[in-house]
């Protein structure tokens, strides 16, 4: 489970790679040199490679789980996905991650702005910061909060087993998405463009509505749908803060963990499978968001 | 232009995802060094020999092995030994052994978590044929409350009161879930005589009123409840002793009529190490192992030893045992199946 979550999470880089590709293009006026160093194909023997990997680590175990979810036949499957305790998890997960996506859209962005355009004191430092989250173990991430915001908080408050001790703990998880995607679209920035909306009278709120966020959003919306999608499949950061209440805090990733303790594997695989398929729709519907918005972009140079 | 301004934009992507795949690399690797032992090790120095032990328990038996295996090793047999344990809800670690995982000693909250592995052959179908009966240690079910006992919880028909959230294991996983649940059960069917009643007593327990959380095992549970979670946590008496002895905010209540909680211990056929694993298993019955387990809160077996420490232990009017609803196997098979038995038939219907 961990590892194909591992793998769900560098799956989505690629896809931050892919959107935010049009800014970094443009940068690179290729050389010839340049190019004929790349355009050499790994071969029949590169792709036989690849395929066998990513069946073994990918394709495989995901249709194993698959299988095994339809173990009690399409009813089963139907039950299980469909147990209150079961519908109320994925509930509560679907709701936060949406939450947790549209404050780090908010957040994230502002960061990334702050870390490109101003200059302050201490500066790669918060830069270097902002991966932390990434390198952490989520556990310690649960740690540290339920140390802040726990029953014996330093501070008075107490997030301990509440949905906003969720929505925090995810949030903290999932900062370097868009943080990470906004940046480099915000660097390749023409600010000659801003300027010259500036010069002819368009004041700081249309310059950002009409000018900047235009180019920002296909970076800002990938790295949002990111988060969204990291959280879903979130369990670490959760399981120390969040309480695991049924049918209040308890994500779609403790209820699988649950009922694989509790022996009813099936019910595990099915809620697995539905918590995938939200994953994966969202991917999806990233990579045709994107696609459509690079071409768009290609079609107006 | 347009084309091969294209071409070129996948070519850097690929060569991102070059990057990108080798960084996944570089994560899964990481991950797995990370992931190693979750278990771990407390035994004498390696050198001296004495064997390596593997020992699978049910959660709350922790404190009490940290003492245990502490004497254990001061001893001729266990000089040396080094025991490696795993802690976790009972029915979910004697799954694990049953599913493969390599252990030499097993030692879990109730009986049918053994009987399975008895079942797949795991261990011999005499384990308990000794005059223990295989249990060398034992506790009672209590009431652990808030400090100063703020809803005044005294006996079983307390928790039934309005607005009382009780915090007890889920009896898939946990062991301690099934003490919990047996002790009002039996209190209230008169040891079984008058089942209905007792059913009656726990349909109306087990509701989304009273029963809120369903963590996987006693351990989980009493974090659950100090955590500040409910108004009652339903205990083994050495899991209330332990965390009162720790300082925590919380005091036990023994009810006038309790469950006596029988624990058994076995070594397995497949163990790696039988001899210092028998070793270790006679050690928990001898006097210096009783002595450990009284000092770590739970009941000795031992009646010598069980006399000494009367005080920390008192009695309480009526002690229900497994033996009067007719043993663990009839129990299990009539309250406990998975969509069969009674009880499980009612966690289900509050909890799905």
């Amino acid at each position: 489970m961990t590892d194909t979550r591992t793998k769900a999470d560098t799956g989505g880089s690629t896809d931050a790679g892919t959107t935010t590709g049009p800014g970094v293009v443009r940068q690179r006026s290729a050389g010839p040199a340049w190019r004929s160093r790349l355009t050499g194909s790994a071969g029949s023997l590169g792709l036989a490679i690849t395929v066998l990997w990513l069946s073994i680590i990918v394709l495989l175990p995901l249709a194993a789980l698959t299988v095994h979810s339809f173990d009690d036949g399409w009813s089963g499957f139907w039950d299980a996905v469909t147990a209150p305790a079961a519908l109320d998890a994925l509930r509560v997960t679907v709701l936060v991650s949406v939450v947790v996506a549209v404050v780090n859209v908010v957040m994230g962005t502002v960061v990334a702005w702050v870390l490109v355009r101003d200059d302050f004191p201490g500066k790669s430092f918060v830069n270097a910061l902002i991966d932390l989250p990434f390198a952490l173990p989520t556990i310690v991430a649960s740690i540290v909060l339920l140390s802040l915001y726990g029953p014996q908080s330093p501070v008075g408050i107490h997030l301990n087993a509440t949905q906003p001790g969720l929505v925090v703990a995810l949030a903290f998880v999932t900062l370097p998405f868009v943080v990470r995607s906004v940046q480099p679209v915000l660097i390749e920035a023409d600010k000659e463009v801003e300027q010259a909306a500036a010069s002819l009278g368009a004041n700081n709120l249309t310059i950002f509505r009409r000018v900047v966020l235009p180019s920002l959003a296909p970076a800002i919306i990938s790295g949002g749908g990111l988060a969204f999608a990291r959280a879903i499949g979130e369990y670490g950061s959760v399981v120390l803060i969040g309480g695991n209440i049924p049918r209040r805090t308890q994500v779609a990733s403790q209820y699988i963990q649950q009922q694989i303790e509790v022996d009813r594997p099936v019910n595990a695989a099915a809620v697995s499978v539905a918590l995938l398929a939200i994953s994966f729709a969202t991917l999806l519907i990233l990579r045709i968001f994107s696609e459509r918005t690079a071409r768009k972009e290609q079609a107006s140079r | 232009m347009s084309r091969r301004s294209s071409s070129r934009s996948w070519f850097s992507v690929r060569r991102g995802r070059v990057a990108v795949a080798l960084t996944a690399l570089a994560a899964v690797g990481l991950t797995a060094a990370c992931s190693g032992g979750s278990s771990d090790t407390v035994g004498g120095d390696a050198h001296s020999g004495g064997g390596q032990l593997t020992l699978f328990a049910y959660s709350v038996a922790k404190p009490g092995y940290d003492k245990v295996i502490g004497e254990f090793n001061k001893t001729e047999a266990g000089k040396g030994a080094q025991i490696q344990q795993s802690y976790g809800a009972s029915g979910d670690q004697s799954r694990k052994v049953k599913d493969g995982a390599q252990a030499d000693v097993v030692s879990f909250s109730v009986e049918p978590d053994i009987t399975r592995l008895v079942d797949a052959g795991l261990v011999d179908s005499t384990w308990n044929a000794d005059a223990n009966k295989g249990v060398p240690f034992g506790s009672v079910v209590v009431i652990a409350v808030r400090k100063g006992n703020p809803k005044g919880i005294h006996d079983w028909n307390d928790l039934l009161k309005p607005g009382v959230e009780v915090v007890t294991p889920n009896p898939f996983s946990s062991g301690s879930a099934k003490w919990n649940l047996l002790a009002p059960y039996a209190a209230e069917s008169d040891g079984g005589k008058n089942p209905q009643a007792g059913l009656d007593y726990l349909g109306k327990l087990i509701s989304k009123e009273h029963i809120k959380v369903q963590p996987k095992s006693g351990r989980e549970a009493t974090e659950t409840f100090l955590q500040g979670t409910g108004d009652v946590l339903l205990s083994y008496e050495n899991e209330a002793i332990f965390s009162e002895r720790s300082g925590d905010p919380i005091e036990h209540v023994i009810p006038p009529t309790t469950f006596k909680i029988e624990n058994p211990v076995a070594v397995t056929k497949n163990a790696k190490n039988p001899t210092t694993a028998v070793a270790f298993k006679d050690f928990l019955y001898s006097q210096a192992g009783q002595k450990a387990w009284a000092e770590a809160g739970f009941r000795p077996v031992d009646p010598q030893v069980a006399a000494q420490y009367t005080k920390d232990f008192p009695a309480p009017q009526k002690l229900w045992t497994i033996a009067d609803l007719g043993g663990w196997k009839q129990v299990d098979k009539d309250l406990f199946t998975p969509d069969t038995g009674s009880v499980a038939v009612l966690y289900d219907k509050a909890t799905k």
